[in-house]
């Protein structure tokens, strides 16, 4: 097992810290006041650096009883020790079934909910302990597309309202006068006549409603936009009408994505590096190629064999593995690696140790694509996407 | 073929439609013309509503008769002649006329007295609900989007004060005034009824609170005032004018209930409640007495009920 | 079609080997409409397929092809109104279920024809137990009592699979994960036996992993008992993996029709061919995916000709005139391609060329 480095201070749970020995050290900025939290987070970053560092973020939901005074029975680990970077520029798809946390995260890191303990480091700075003005910079420059496009869009507001919203809660991006003609200008962007800026949501279909979410996400020229399953509600031929104008914008405006979903031939498209999730943990994160061809733990594995392949013939020759049973509560986890209650390889070690996400030691000095980040105490490497 | 825009309160037809915007699924307006706000729909699917119509055109001739009484008649509706009039019966053939309804036992002329005693019961139903939507309304929006601390107070508050029976209550907080104003009638049934405005907003705040639009708007950095005003009010006030526009009714009758009980509006007031308690002496020999008030008070409680009704159909969400 | 006299002695006698094969179901020229305050919708217009025993049929469409109205139309569970069946016949075994009294309609549902939704929760009541839930169609369709159904329950469970069945037949529709609760439903189709299931999205609402497991006891299920299947679904994936044949529908309309391997290897209609490309591949990284241009149609203004014009790279002046009619499909030499049709009248330029 490689030497762990402490990425950051230890986080204030009783679980065990779970160390990344991989991601690169964070270099946090002491601002005093909030003109320096500020005038950090509107500095430039270069491409090829990290400009969100996830460190060992934690999210539990407390579970309590009581009418008037609420007394804590228990919590919901929906989020439990992640680590990762999202660099300038990339896209790092997340992917997990439904419960594994990825839609918890992309709160966190909007700090639409507050993390429990951890840190994310927008730039150096800890956006989980902000508040206020440089918070408000900070949300500036992190925006969010998210999943339903019939419900992510106020019924009640005009498509220029809800495009023009973020003006009014940032006015020092665009002065009065200009705002309608930025309005027009992003619908065009996302391809939609600007003549449609009157009308209002429920007059579009729902691949034209998310480009109007999107367009909302851009008006501030973010860096970075948490897409939260952008496409999964939408029609096949649609999603990749949605898929190519987000992949255009992102050359357009170097944006940094960080693509939640739960479609991994999507995923693979889009991204450039892939991080799956299982029950509030990082089972195994590396590029694209890495956890597509040479997925190294056996959930990643699972749930690859699992995705029906349009193509029978391709279908045919490939290996399946079918899980059993269901993904267990997050309220009441399974000991050490929260895989092994549906895993084919699991062993006693898997109950009492807690698999750390690090390149795993057989691999470790190799020049193999196998060499990546995979919580798993029996890694190995396996196809399960090409035919046999 | 069944029409469907003929209006149907069953939630069949609501399912029904609901179907059919399952099966064309895309979106029927995704290329036709115009802006078309949420709030325009319901205008316009009220104005096709005939409920909507006749119970608009009751109620503006309601409110008609309570601002300009004078102008409906000129019979005094407080003293009488009762040598010449006591206990005469309706002349129907006299329209407008003083003795359209007849007189009562004191002489004076029902029509008169129905006329003019339109605009206490009217003051105080809008009162009352204005009060209650005015307060309820905010309550139970604290409640809604706050919740913790504040949701367990109000909430447990709303819960005490529905244990109060509605009347009771009232009759008990009237009875401690002498000098019964419609301001105190208004206080006391708004004093007692804005638990009911403040459950149906807490409700439709906390579902609308967790609207990814809401979320987007938070997102965006957006305080909590333009969170509150902008994005869940507008989409949470419908079911709350629903119970204000239907229960504006119910506090007419209160109202009518009260002053028939002695609790109501002081003596000396016109009150539909109060010449119903004195038609009951008469109510054999001379039912006109009772018949007009309370016929009046029949007709402008359903005119409020079928205009809520209306309003619920057009602004139901299962409908659009 | 000769009419056939429709007695008690033809609704549901305890089955025979032979009335467990041929023909099932056959849809013929069917159509459905709504009529709305906006206007016609016409969700299905003129819908041709057929199941045999023991056969899956995939039906694939995008939202509003008309693919899940066509299902209800079958079932019987249309609301109408708002909705109207103009012209059409489903035909169940040689019988028109559209001219078959209530009461003999009641009884072919169920009995003969199951369906299983995509939301196992809202499908199931809340407040019985799924034991109570499974017995009841033993207690209601064969009058059996308490017990007994309790036992045919379990038994049912045991048979897809649910871990624990005698444990768990007092429970509660909440207490069982999705794809548990997925099973239910499954094991409460298969409760009468019936001869053709008709799938709506059954696994679109669960997890891959778990989509897996259900699609297998499905296929499982449906080789054991010898049923029709009809899988409704938007998934080109899920199809890949259990259909026999598939049709494609646009507009509500049947595009393509054709056997699994051979749609996916050389699709005969524009919008076949848009779709397999649109979708980005698992095992491979590709560039820019190809998307097909537009929206899915309105229904309420369906474009004249072919529905699909408006989006189709091969459109030419007859496609916006002429609607082109479901013809075969066959080999550059004329050899014949059984089961493969195509509603495009460039079919030959799409798969040859």
């Amino acid at each position: 097992m490689a030497e762990p480095t402490k990425a950051s201070k230890p986080s204030g749970t009783d679980e065990p810290v779970i160390i990344t020995p991989n991601v690169s050290e964070v270099e946090t900025v002491e601002a005093a006041t909030a003109e320096e939290a500020v005038a950090a987070i509107e500095a430039p970053v270069e491409r090829g650096e990290p400009i969100l560092q996830v460190r060992n973020l934690v999210k539990h939901f407390p579970l309590t009883q009581g009418i008037l005074i609420k007394k804590q029975v228990g919590a919901v680990k929906a989020v439990d020790g992640i680590s990762f970077d999202l660099y300038q520029g990339e896209t790092l798809g997340i992917v997990g079934e439904s419960g594994c946390g990825k839609s918890t995260v992309a709160k966190l890191l909007m700090t639409l909910e507050r993390a429990t303990a951890g840190e994310v480091f927008y730039k150096g700075q800890d956006i989980t302990k902000l508040s206020g003005r440089a918070l408000k910079a900070v949300r500036r420059n992190i925006q969010m597309v998210f999943q339903d496009p019939y419900t992510s869009l106020n019924p009640r507001m005009t498509v220029g309202d809800i495009i023009g919203e973020p003006y009014e809660i940032h006015p020092e991006v665009a002065p009065k006068g200009s705002r309608r003609q930025k309005v027009q200008d992003l619908l065009d962007v996302v391809g939609l006549n600007p003549e449609y800026i009157n009308r209002y949501p429920h007059q579009f279909s729902g691949g034209q409603r998310q480009r109007i979410g999107i367009a909302r996400g851009l008006a501030l020229n973010p860096e970075i936009i948490i897409c939260d399953e952008p496409v999964s509600a939408l029609d096949v031929s649609v999603q990749a009408q949605v898929i190519n104008l987000m992949e255009k914008l992102q050359d357009e405006f170097n944006l940094s994505y960080l693509f939640i979903a739960h479609d991994l031939s999507i995923v693979r498209h889009i991204s450039d590096r892939v991080g799956v999730m299982y029950l509030g943990k990082m089972a195994e994160i590396g590029s694209d190629e890495q956890i597509y061809d040479h997925p190294t733990h056996p959930y990643t594995q699972a749930l690859l064999s699992a995705v029906p392949v349009p193509d029978p013939v391709a279908r045919e020759g490939r290996e399946r593995i079918i899980l059993t049973g269901d993904v267990p509560s997050p309220a009441n986890p399974p000991s050490g690696c929260r895989f092994r209650t549906r895993c084919w390889k699991a062993e006693d070690k898997c109950a009492k140790e807690t698999p750390l996400l690090a390149i795993p030691e057989r691999f470790i000095g190799q020049d193999t694509p196998a060499a990546h980040e995979s919580a798993c105490h029996f890694a190995e490497e396996k196809d399960v996407v090409h035919a046999a | 073929m069944p029409d469907l825009t003929k209006t149907s309160t069953t939630d069949e037809t609501a399912a029904a439609q609901d179907e059919v915007v399952a099966g064309s699924a895309v979106s029927a307006h995704a290329s036709t013309g115009k802006p078309r706000s949420l709030w325009g729909d319901a205008w316009r699917e009220l104005r096709r509503n005939p409920l909507f119509v006749i119970s608009s055109v009751l109620i503006l001739l309601l409110l008609l008769v309570a601002a300009f009484p004078g102008l409906f008649t000129g019979a005094d509706p407080s003293t009488g002649d009762q040598a010449k009039h006591f206990l005469g019966k309706p002349e129907l053939s006299h329209v407008f006329q003083a003795d359209w309804f007849g007189y009562d036992r004191t002489g004076r002329s029902i029509y008169s007295r129905v006329v003019h005693g339109a605009r206490n019961s009217i003051l105080v139903g809008l009162g009352v609900t204005l009060l209650v939507t005015l307060f309820g309304g905010l309550c139970g929006m604290l409640a809604g989007y706050f919740g913790g601390f504040w949701d367990s107070l109000i909430s447990r508050l709303i819960d005490v004060f529905f244990g109060i029976p509605f009347l009771l209550g009232a009759m008990v907080v009237l009875n401690a005034f002498t000098d019964r104003t419609v301001w105190v009638v208004m206080g006391a049934l708004a004093f007692l009824g804005w638990t009911q405005i403040a459950r149906v907003m807490r409700g439709a705040v906390i579902t609308t609170k967790h609207a990814d639009y809401v979320m987007a708007a938070r997102a965006l950095g957006a305080g909590t005032k333009r969170i509150l005003f902008r994005h869940i009010l507008p989409n949470a006030v419908a079911p709350v004018i629903v119970v204000a526009t239907i229960s504006l009714g119910t506090y007419i009758v209160a109202e009518s209930t009260l002053s028939y009980l002695g609790l109501g509006l002081a003596d000396d007031a016109i009150s539909w409640g109060g010449d119903i308690s004195t038609a009951t002496q008469d109510i054999r020999n001379n039912p006109h007495t009772l018949f007009f008030p309370a016929g009046m008070l029949s007709i402008t409680v359903l005119a409020f009920i079928m205009m809520g009704d209306a309003v619920r159909e057009a602004l139901d969400p299962k409908l659009r | 079609m000769t009419s056939i006299d429709i007695k008690e002695d033809s609704i549901p006698a305890p089955r025979s080997r032979e009335e467990k094969s041929g023909r099932l179901l056959d849809v013929k020229d069917l159509h459905v409409e709504f009529h709305t305050r906006d206007g016609v919708v016409k969700a299905v217009n003129g819908v041709n397929y057929s199941v045999d025993a023991g056969e899956t049929l995939a039906v694939l469409g995008e939202s509003g092809s008309g693919k899940s109205v066509t299902a209800q139309a079958i079932m019987g569970i249309l609301d109408m109104p708002p909705g109207k069946i103009p012209q059409g016949e489903i035909l169940f075994r040689g019988q028109d279920m559209l001219k078959m009294s209530n009461e003999e309609r009641r009884k072919v549902r169920g009995r003969k024809i199951a369906m299983i939704f995509q939301d196992a929760l809202s499908s199931l009541n809340p407040v019985l137990s799924v034991g109570y839930q499974l017995g009841e169609m033993f207690r209601v369709h064969e009058g059996m009592g308490r017990k007994e159904a309790k036992a045919k329950a379990i038994e049912l469970m045991d048979r897809v699979k649910i871990p624990a069945a005698r444990e768990r037949v007092n429970d509660y529709p909440h207490q069982f994960s999705g794809g548990m609760r997925q099973r239910i439903m499954i094991a409460m189709a298969l409760a009468l036996e019936p001869d053709l299931i008709i799938a709506d999205e059954p696994t679109t609402a669960l997890d891959v992993t778990v989509q897996a497991q259900v699609m297998d006891l499905l296929a499982e299920l449906q080789r054991e008992y010898h049923m029709g299947l009809i899988l409704i679904t938007h998934d080109l994936g899920v199809v890949a993996d259990v259909a026999d044949k598939i049709a494609v529908m646009y507009a509500g309309r049947i595009v393509e029709t054709a056997p699994v391997h051979e749609l996916y290897k050389r699709p005969a209609h524009p919008y076949t061919r848009g779709l397999l490309d649109s979708i980005p591949r698992l095992d491979q990284k590709g560039h820019e995916l190809y998307a097909i241009k537009g929206l899915p149609p309105n229904l309420l203004k369906i474009p004249s000709g072919c529905a699909f014009n408006p989006r189709c790279p091969k459109a030419q002046d007859i496609c916006r005139t002429e609607i082109p009619a479901l013809v075969p499909v066959t080999e550059q030499d004329g050899a014949s391609l059984p089961g493969r049709g195509s509603a495009c009248h460039f079919w030959k330029e799409t798969i040859h060329g």
